[in-house]
């Protein structure tokens, strides 16, 4: 189903994280979030960091994504620094509000295509209502966001990241808001998107089992502040093999690598 | 004899099963159309109809009962005089006299409101500031500062807009502001996501989505603003040449026509009926209803 070696740009580095420490400051304290994380992505992966709660890894996400800056190291996307926010690295967040509930589901995909300038009033158009179709939300168009369920509005933000084609698309534990069932769809979704269009995606969850089914490469952080423990290939799963011997032991092993060998639950 | 006991709290073996879900066709009426009057019962105008017929089928009879027109003429006289004056124009050229004023003062309040909280939102002691004079000045009738405005500005048009900008002035950049601040973070870098800054990011982000807040600003802005000027047209609406609404109520008064003190009130309700029910209203179903920020 998914041929990794016939990726198209695959091998090139667009987005490097090197010795990044990020620090943050809360009325009381000065809490740091992370301690020299470096890695790289490469076009079309679909990596994904993997940390327990508190490992700093959603603010890892926002530093890339430029809403901070780190106090060492550089954060580089195509070869030039992160400094502020911008369309090239699109996020999608957890919550819901993302969207803007004054517009409807059209108005909210075309908005940012049309907002930075990059696409001119037709094309946005054309691209949005390709988008919203491609999400299987064509008959929702015209509906206001405060009308569609949770994973609907998901989609839409989905929609609306991926229609301006980022350089690099930034989820931060997108479907953790969402109930089980509609997780496990969506995934599936964002799985059969990336089939089709072969974006580069960087995504943040603490969920070992969605961290192996939708990455193609998994960052493991160490917990609070959070440090590189591992970085592992999981190219090789697939949606049916949740249930395989490898799938189990990949995901002891990350297991292992998170809370360590002791606590391992059998 | 406790280990038996427990044994028996075992749920009993059954057997697993699986089978379609039932026939639902028999399920009677899924949809009917409500009757005219579970309609009219539901509907909140009529209701709110049927109110105003027994307050004025009330006010009507007690005043025929109590049958002294200088202290209560019945409701029957009030509209006669109502329509009357309107009828002739005086009421209307009063309404309007008032509504200019009014409306100059709300418009230069509401400006003044946007260039306060604009510094008051993009620096940290612009917003101190506003904070400080909003505390200060919120509590002060805008009516106690109305013989200060007599001795800068002299009886007329800029002594009534001075009030009434104070009068809707702190409430509407109060409203504002806290609907800025409480636009939440991932709308807000959202926005920012799209490399919104500066005035397209208020426009195009906090704006809309502190609209709530500021429509409530609005509103309490117009009935304060409202208010305010009535009761300072009653003060020295004696001596300005073209009287507005307040000036109305006061002349009939001195003249002891208690119908057309009555009928002067009447404007003034129907006026901030008016505004309130069908264009905030209106505002309101177009906007925040629509869009689900507010039920």
């Amino acid at each position: 189903m998914m041929t990794d070696s016939a990726q198209p740009g695959a091998g090139k580095d667009l987005l490097t994280v090197d010795n990044v420490t990020l620090q943050y400051k809360t009325p009381q304290h000065l809490v740091t979030a992370t301690y020299k994380v470096g890695f790289s992505v490469q076009e079309s992966e679909r990596y994904v960091i993997l940390g327990p709660s508190g490992c700093g890894k959603s603010t890892l996400l926002k530093a890339i994504g430029g809403f901070m800056s780190p106090v060492t190291g550089e954060i580089t996307i195509g070869s030039r620094p992160v400094t502020a926010p911008g369309p090239d690295r699109m996020m999608v967040f957890q919550e819901f509000e993302q969207l803007m509930p004054w517009k409807t589901v059209l108005q909210n995909v075309e908005f940012p295509m049309r907002a930075t300038g990059k696409f001119g009033r037709n094309e946005a158009r054309e691209r949005a209502v390709a988008m919203i179709d491609r999400v299987k939300l064509g008959k929702f168009r015209d509906v206001y966001p405060h009308m569609l369920s949770g994973g609907m509005k998901m989609r839409v933000a989905l929609a609306r990241a991926l229609a301006l084609e980022p350089a690099v698309l930034l989820m931060d534990e997108p479907f953790a808001a969402l109930d089980a069932l509609t997780r496990r769809e969506m995934q599936e979704e964002l799985l059969g998107l990336w089939e089709q269009l072969r974006f580069t995606v960087l995504f943040v969850t603490h969920s070992i089992e969605e961290a192996i089914l939708v990455g193609s490469r998994i960052l493991v952080l160490s917990p609070h502040p959070g440090r590189v423990r591992a970085e592992l290939d999981a190219s090789r799963f697939h949606f049916g093999e949740i249930d395989g011997a490898e799938f189990g032991a990949l995901s002891k092993r990350i297991h292992g690598l998170l809370f360590g060998a002791a606590s391992r639950v059998a | 004899m406790t280990t038996s006991s427990v044994a028996t709290r075992a749920p009993r073996p059954r057997a697993d099963f699986e089978q379609e879900a039932a026939d639902a066709s028999d399920i009677g009426e899924v949809e009917r159309s409500l009757s005219l009057g579970e309609r009219l019962v539901n509907n909140d105008t009529a209701r709110r109809l049927a109110v105003l017929i027994v307050l004025g089928a009330v006010w009507e009879i007690y005043a025929r009962w109590v049958d002294n027109p200088l202290i209560l003429p019945t409701l029957g006289a009030t509209l006669t005089t109502f329509f009357h004056d309107i009828a002739s124009g005086v009421l209307i050229d009063r309404v309007a006299t008032s509504l200019r004023s009014l409306m100059l003062g709300y418009l230069a309040g509401l400006f003044l409101a946007g260039v306060l909280t604009t510094i008051a939102v993009s620096t940290r002691i612009g917003s101190d500031v506003l904070s400080t004079l909003t505390a200060m000045f919120n509590p002060v009738p805008a009516i106690a500062l109305l013989p200060l405005a007599l001795i800068w500005f002299g009886l007329g048009i800029p002594s009534l807009v001075f009030v009434i900008v104070h009068s809707v002035l702190w409430a509407v950049a109060l409203n504002t502001l806290t609907g800025f601040r409480s636009v939440p973070d991932t709308l807000r870098m959202s926005g920012r996501n799209c490399g919104l800054r500066g005035v397209r990011y208020v426009a195009l982000i906090l704006i809309p989505a502190a609209f709530p807040s500021i429509l409530a600003g609005l509103k309490i802005g117009w009935a304060f603003a409202w208010r305010t000027l009535i009761a300072a047209e009653l003060v020295f609406g004696v001596s300005s040449r073209s009287g507005g609404l307040g000036w109305y109520i006061f002349e009939a008064r001195s003249e002891l026509e208690t119908d057309r003190v009555f009928a002067g009130l009447l404007a003034v309700i129907l006026i901030g009926l008016i505004v309130e029910a069908v264009i905030f209203r209106f505002i309101e179903r177009q906007t925040v209803q629509r869009w689900g920020m507010q039920r």
